[in-house]
This record gives C-alpha cells, structure tokens and sequence, in this order.
C-alpha cells in the first residue's frame, strides 16, 4: 500500500479528487480528505488501485509525491520498535530484563540485586557444578531466624531460557516490591524465599557457545560417548522409574544413581540442612501447565485437594494479568 | 478396536496462528493402528465453514522468491532468542506446515511432536513453476523430550499447495 501526498493547486482539482474519492471500488483511504486547495490531500492506495490512481492523476496534471512507498515496511519496524522498547521498559540502569542473558551477565545482576537491596536480598553459594561454576542462590529475608521458606528454581534444563531469564526478573519483582505490594510485604514479613536463577549453569553456557537444544548437565558419563545427566531424573524420589531413560545419550537420561549429579546434589543439601523448607517450585518450559506431585507414579499426594485448589487459584490469577492460560493438574494426568 | 487399533473421536476448534480471534470447529476420527507403528494414523476430519482466503499474501510471497537472483539459504529460525525476521516469517510458516505432514507420518500414541527450529534452509532451483525448498529441521518430541534433526524437501505453489516429497530422520551427532 502507498500513502501519496497530492497538492491541489484550485478548486477544480479539488472536486476531480472528490470524484476519487466516490469511486469505492479503488478502496482509498483518506488520511486528509480533499476539502480546500489550501491544504494538502493525504490518501493511502491499495497495491491493485496504484497504478489506476497515479494515471488519473497525471492525466488531469495534478501533482503529487509519495508520502510511503511501502505502508508494511513502516508497520513491520513499527513492531519491531515497540517490541524493542518494551524491552528497555522493563531494563534498569544497565541490565535489561526483556532479554536474555549470559550466564556472566546474570550472575553480575545477581550481585547488583543484592546490593542494591541489601535490607532484603543476600546471596549464597550452595555447591559448585561439574564444571567449578558456583551455584548461586539469593535469599530474601526481613530477618528472624530460620523462618519457614519457600523454594524456587529456575534452569534446571538449560535449553529452557524463558525460565532463567523470569527468575531474575521474578527475583527483581520481589526486591522491588516489598513495602509496596501488600501481600508480597506480608508474606515476606513471615517467611524467607530462596532463589535458584541457574540450576545447571554448565548447561546454560554450552546453550550459548554450542548448542542451543542442550539440556542436561555436563557430566561425564563412564563408557560412552555421551554426556550430561538429565537433572530433574536425578532425585531420589522414585529413581529409574517411568518416565527416565538409563541410556547415556538420551536426553532424560537419569544418570549412574540418585544424586550423581552434583548440581542436584547441592539442592538436596541445602534443603535437607535448612530444615524449614514449606513449598518447592520448580520452573520450565514450554507449555503452560501448573503442576503438583506425582510424576513417577500416579497416586493422589496426601495434600491433593489443597495443591488443586492453590493451583487454580495461581491460575486465575496469572490469567487475571494478560489472559495467559495455564493447565492445572497433577504431572501423571496432565503430562 | 479389537485387533485393530484405537480409535478417537475429536470435536476441536482450530485457530488461525495469524489471527486468533479467527476460529473454525472441527471433528476428526483418529485411528492408531495396533502393532505395526510404521503406518500413520488414519485421519478423517470435517471442517464447520471455510478456511480463510491468503491468496494476497501467497502471491506477494510467490512473487518475491520468484525474482529472488540467488537461492534462498537461510539458518537457525527462529533465532537462539526466539526472534524470526519479517522476511522470513514465510519460509517459517511453510515448515510449520510441511512439518505437519512429517509429525503426522511419525506419530503413535505416545509421541508429542512441535517444531522446534528451522536449523538451515536452501531453495532449490526448479525449471517449473513450483517453489522447492530443501529445509534440515529440529523437532522437539515432548515424551522423550529429545530433539531430533529431519530433512525434508518441500514443494509449494500458491495454487497447488504444500507437498513434502522427501523426508528421512537424521542422526542425532548431525547437530553438534
């Protein structure tokens, strides 16, 4: 589609393009409409009407210029900019939130968040992976000691970017939103928050510098080719049940033994040691499902009717902000 | 259905991915035959109403491949974040529906299959009218949740539609 500017020079040329303008077949649309030689007339012409317009124009001697070659390129760079700019909304000073990180630029935030917020945000180091990288985990507290505490992790299968990149914002949300969110400043008022933003960081940079589809971890594994653990296997919650595979190269592969992974085995002290942990949420993509126990088998969790409930109730409200649906249910009837 | 499969009766609505206020409800019967999972399920479907017109939008893209000087070539759309450049949002769209076909043939009851990725795509000269394009594709399969390379030949002509005339699975170590 092309927006032509056409300077009428008197009356009559005014009237000729009224005339155009009653022609419906030619679809114009006119952004000035042909009113007085004084100004300018402004119409945009579907691509099958141009030709036939500018013939008639020029037939009649009146002068015009184009406005927009090409009305799409405009509207794609258009989206272009406002997806761009949405971004840098949700960026602060130097770190933008609205795309994704190396793992070096998420760990330099973690420290920025735990600086800046110090009153409520520290960090700590829970283990190292297999290959040295620390585990890094920030602890939201308004005090006390050892209160009860809710656990979340992000990355455990680093292909799955969208979840290390919402945990640091998730984890900036939560700094920021204490003293003025009622309910987040009452929760945080009673109880702690542990954040994981990269479970498995081997992976998340071979995600950057190899592969971008890697999920596992980055271990070794005795007698094959084939590396890395899938580390959501790897628990020892009904290890080498339904859904793991024994098989070094396959991609849910649930490793020599229960905790071999020493990512996984990290989490696992850290929550057997605190002692208080109240809820674990786990973060992953894709699909937008809402899910409570159990994976590896397919009985009701004591707290069925409980889990049920919460995770309606987080449906309806993440649903409440952008209409996004998430599927609730337990892992064995929804996956 | 003894000794021959499962069979499942459908109601769904499909949804435009380029509009999704534009709906259309549909049945199908899908039968998963037993024992022999090289054949495709057998799929019978009705659609309530008509599909949507894009013959504007099949000939602009039509067009310009068609005054293209060199072969397409083309990798890795989406992009590792997720971005697909307007020019490109075609040659996506095409494998979106050639890879139906592909997931169609490969699917039992226990597989989940999703594009993942367009990991390269070359246009193939051709002396007819059709568009061909040879694309290598990574599908995401949700069960195992393994990504598999797929090569496959698409042919393409606004008036004739999409055809898949070459497919084959591709060995797992093509991707590192």
């Amino acid at each position: 589609h092309q927006v032509l500017r056409i300077k009428t020079r008197n009356e009559e040329e005014v009237q000729k393009l009224q005339l155009l303008e009653s022609l419906e077949h030619l679809e114009l649309d006119f952004w000035i409409n042909p009113s007085t030689p004084a100004l300018p007339v402004d119409v945009r012409i579907p691509a099958n009407s141009v030709q036939a317009v500018k013939a008639f124009l020029e037939s009649h001697g009146i002068a015009y210029s184009i406005l927009i070659e090409d009305l799409q390129v405009v509207l794609d760079k258009e989206k272009q900019d406002m997806a761009y700019s949405q971004q840098r909304d949700r960026s602060s000073n130097s770190f933008n939130y609205g795309t994704y990180h190396s793992l070096d630029s998420i760990y330099a935030e973690l420290d920025h968040l735990a600086s800046e917020y110090s009153n409520i945000v520290s960090k700590l180091q829970i283990g190292e992976s297999y290959e040295k990288r620390p585990l890094y985990v920030l602890k939201f507290s308004t005090g006390g000691s050892n209160r009860p505490a809710i656990w979340i992790d992000a990355g455990i299968h680093s292909r799955e970017w969208v979840t290390q990149a919402s945990a640091i914002w998730i984890a900036k949300k939560i700094a920021s939103d204490y003293g003025k969110d009622p309910s987040l400043t009452s929760l945080l008022n009673k109880m702690d928050v542990f954040l994981l933003t990269v479970s498995n960081p081997d992976g998340y940079v071979f995600t950057h510098t190899t592969n971008r589809m890697w999920r596992k971890t980055r271990s070794k594994n005795q007698g094959s080719r084939c590396v890395g653990v899938d580390p959501n296997r790897n628990w020892d919650a009904g290890f080498g049940g339904p859904g793991a595979s024994n098989n070094p190269c396959s991609d849910s592969y649930r490793g020599p033994s229960a905790n071999s992974e020493v990512e996984v085995k990290s989490v696992v002290n850290f929550i057997k040691n605190h002692g208080n942990i109240r809820a674990f949420l786990t973060l992953h993509s894709y699909s937008q499902l809402l899910m409570y126990p159990y994976g590896y088998k397919c009985t009701e969790p004591a707290d069925y009717a409980e889990l049920d409930a919460l995770g309606r109730a987080a449906a309806g409200s993440i649903q409440s902000l952008y209409g996004t649906t998430f599927t609730v249910g337990s892992i064995c009837t929804t996956i | 259905i003894d000794d021959v499969g499962h069979k499942y009766h459908l109601e769904l609505v499909l949804e435009d991915v380029l509009d999704k206020d534009s709906t259309v409800n549909c049945t199908a019967e899908v039968l998963y035959h037993l024992g022999n999972k090289n054949i495709a399920p057998a799929v019978q479907f009705t659609i309530e109403g008509e599909l949507k017109n894009t013959d504007e939008a099949d000939n602009i893209f039509y067009s310009r491949i068609k005054s293209l000087e060199k072969e397409l070539v083309a990798e890795n759309i989406p992009d590792s974040h997720g971005s697909v450049s307007p020019e490109m949002e075609p040659i996506r769209l095409l494998a979106q529906v050639a890879s139906g076909y592909v997931i169609w043939q490969n699917s039992t009851e226990n597989t989940k299959f999703q594009l993942a990725q367009i990991k390269h795509v070359k246009q193939v000269k051709r002396s007819d009218d059709c568009l061909e394009f040879d694309y290598m594709i990574l599908l995401h399969e949700m069960v195992s949740q393994e990504i598999i390379p797929w090569q496959m030949t698409v042919l393409w002509h606004p008036q004739h539609g999409v055809q898949v005339t070459q497919d084959s699975c591709q060995p797992k170590h093509a991707l590192e």
